[in-house]
């Protein structure tokens, strides 16, 4: 069987560290605050101004000056701080984020990303998708392997205007964890029931099967 | 020294036709909610719009989308817009999209005095088409322009009357580095005080940047995605 988003999003928290500042993408990167294994302590940076992010807040502690980047109304935790979005993207852009995990409309074997743009439709704009992956050596990427048509999002090359150039290394998708390295998706692990064959007809890009592949836990 | 004016309507009255605004604000969070209605009232257009989003359409800068009056947005998000997005399709606004990041450190930039800079942002993308690019240390940079408006309009939790700042939680976004790029920069506030009435180890925005200082009204602070836990 396939992972379901909540699946991908459980894995994708097994890759954090303890001391981690992580910044989660809207989507599924925001399920993976869900998962944070026992005895790691990670703190949630939130673009728009946020360090230590909080759960949702109960109805009485809504507050609408304290949002994420999704907009929705978030907490405060002991110890968290507040910033300008100036400061806030000078931690990204100068390498104080250790983890960015985001979704992506196609990813390349080259490691291009694009998640900003369909030619011929509403342009919503960016946000901070750019700063993020021109910034973060760390970057995972959370998708379904297919889009609702079915066309592999794992590309040769992306055919939508990217959002950033040769800097995802990781991709985790319902049906697989990828390392892109030497211009190919190597497939480290693959979920339970799913088999290579499926995996191949899903990758339009290079893919190398990796010797020591694993079922994904 | 007198930066105290009565209301909204007084701090935005000689702003004219086709001015460049900035303001202040992340989705409806910390928005210039008062100033906004006084530039719809007074029914000023042709402006270039510089804020990290559009409003909605009933709310923020929608409102004064939808009466017309702007003439272009330079945002990095612009969902969420029904009118806005009716507006863009049919050519009669213009937008420029910045990166988030970009956007706030070019904002930064004007107010600091910092003409162009380097960025890895949007190397390789449409982002960088047109501008100079520079390979430093081994990496590929995108050179930046600074921003700057002839009025930046910033919204403040806590003024006092020599226009020192203090922001509440993260309404405080791109009000600060807006504060200090605005030939005119025009704050409102919850609350206004008298000056040492704000622990000066507090302040966000020292009063130098500040122009035009007044108490805001029957703030609405709606909220864009409400979402609670059970427990």
């Amino acid at each position: 069987m396939p992972l379901d988003k909540f699946g991908i999003a459980k894995r994708i928290a097994r890759e954090l560290r303890d001391g981690y500042y992580v910044n989660l993408g809207i989507g599924i990167p925001t399920l993976v605050a869900n998962y944070i294994p026992e005895g790691i302590d990670v703190i949630l940076q939130s673009e728009n101004g946020l360090l230590g992010m909080g759960p949702f807040p109960v109805e009485s502690e809504v507050d609408p000056d304290l949002i994420n980047a999704g907009k929705q109304t978030v907490t405060t935790l002991k110890g968290s701080s507040l910033f300008s979005s100036a400061d806030s993207f000078a931690m990204i852009r100068g390498g104080h984020v250790d983890l960015t995990v985001l979704g992506a409309m196609e990813v390349a074997e080259n490691g291009d990303i694009a998640n900003w743009k369909i030619p011929g439709k509403m342009v919503k704009g960016m946000g901070g998708a750019m700063d993020l992956v021109a910034a973060t050596d760390n970057i995972i990427v959370a998708m379904m392997q297919t889009n609702p048509k079915g066309e592999s999002k794992l590309l040769p090359a992306c055919t939508l205007p990217i959002t950033g150039k040769g800097c995802i290394d990781r991709v985790v998708t319902d049906l697989g964890y990828y390392e892109i390295k030497d211009g190919a998706f190597h497939l480290l692990e693959i979920a339970q029931g799913v088999t290579v064959e499926e995996i191949k007809a899903k990758t339009l890009g290079k893919l190398v099967i990796s010797d020591n592949l694993k079922v994904m836990e | 020294m007198n930066k105290v004016v009565k209301n909204a309507g007084e701090a935005v009255k000689d702003i004219p036709d086709n001015a460049v605004l900035m303001l202040g604000g992340f989705g409806l969070c910390g928005i210039p909610e008062n100033c906004i209605t006084a530039l719809i009232k007074k029914g000023v257009k042709g402006l270039t719009c510089i804020s990290n989003n559009a409003g909605v359409d009933e709310f923020g800068i929608g409102l004064m989308l939808k009466t017309r009056q702007v003439k272009k947005m330079i945002s990095s998000y612009v969902g969420e817009n029904a009118e806005f997005e009716r507006q863009l399709l049919s050519g009669e606004l213009e937008v420029e999209l910045i990166p988030q990041g970009t956007l706030a450190e070019r904002i930064r930039a004007g107010g600091a005095g910092i003409p162009l800079f380097a960025t890895p942002t949007g190397y390789g993308t449409e982002v960088a088409e047109g501008k100079e690019t520079r390979q430093m240390h081994g990496k590929m940079y995108v050179m930046e322009e600074w921003l700057k408006a002839d009025f930046a309009i910033v919204k403040a939790w806590k003024g006092d009357t020599l226009g020192n700042l203090v922001y509440k939680g993260t309404a405080r976004n791109f009000n600060p580095m807006m504060a200090t790029a605005g030939k005119i920069t025009i704050a409102e506030v919850e609350e206004l005080v008298e000056p040492g009435q704000l622990d000066p180890n507090m302040i966000h925005t020292p009063g130098i940047y500040v122009q035009r200082i007044f108490k805001g009204e029957n703030y609405e602070k709606r909220i864009e995605q409400r979402t609670v836990s059970k427990s």
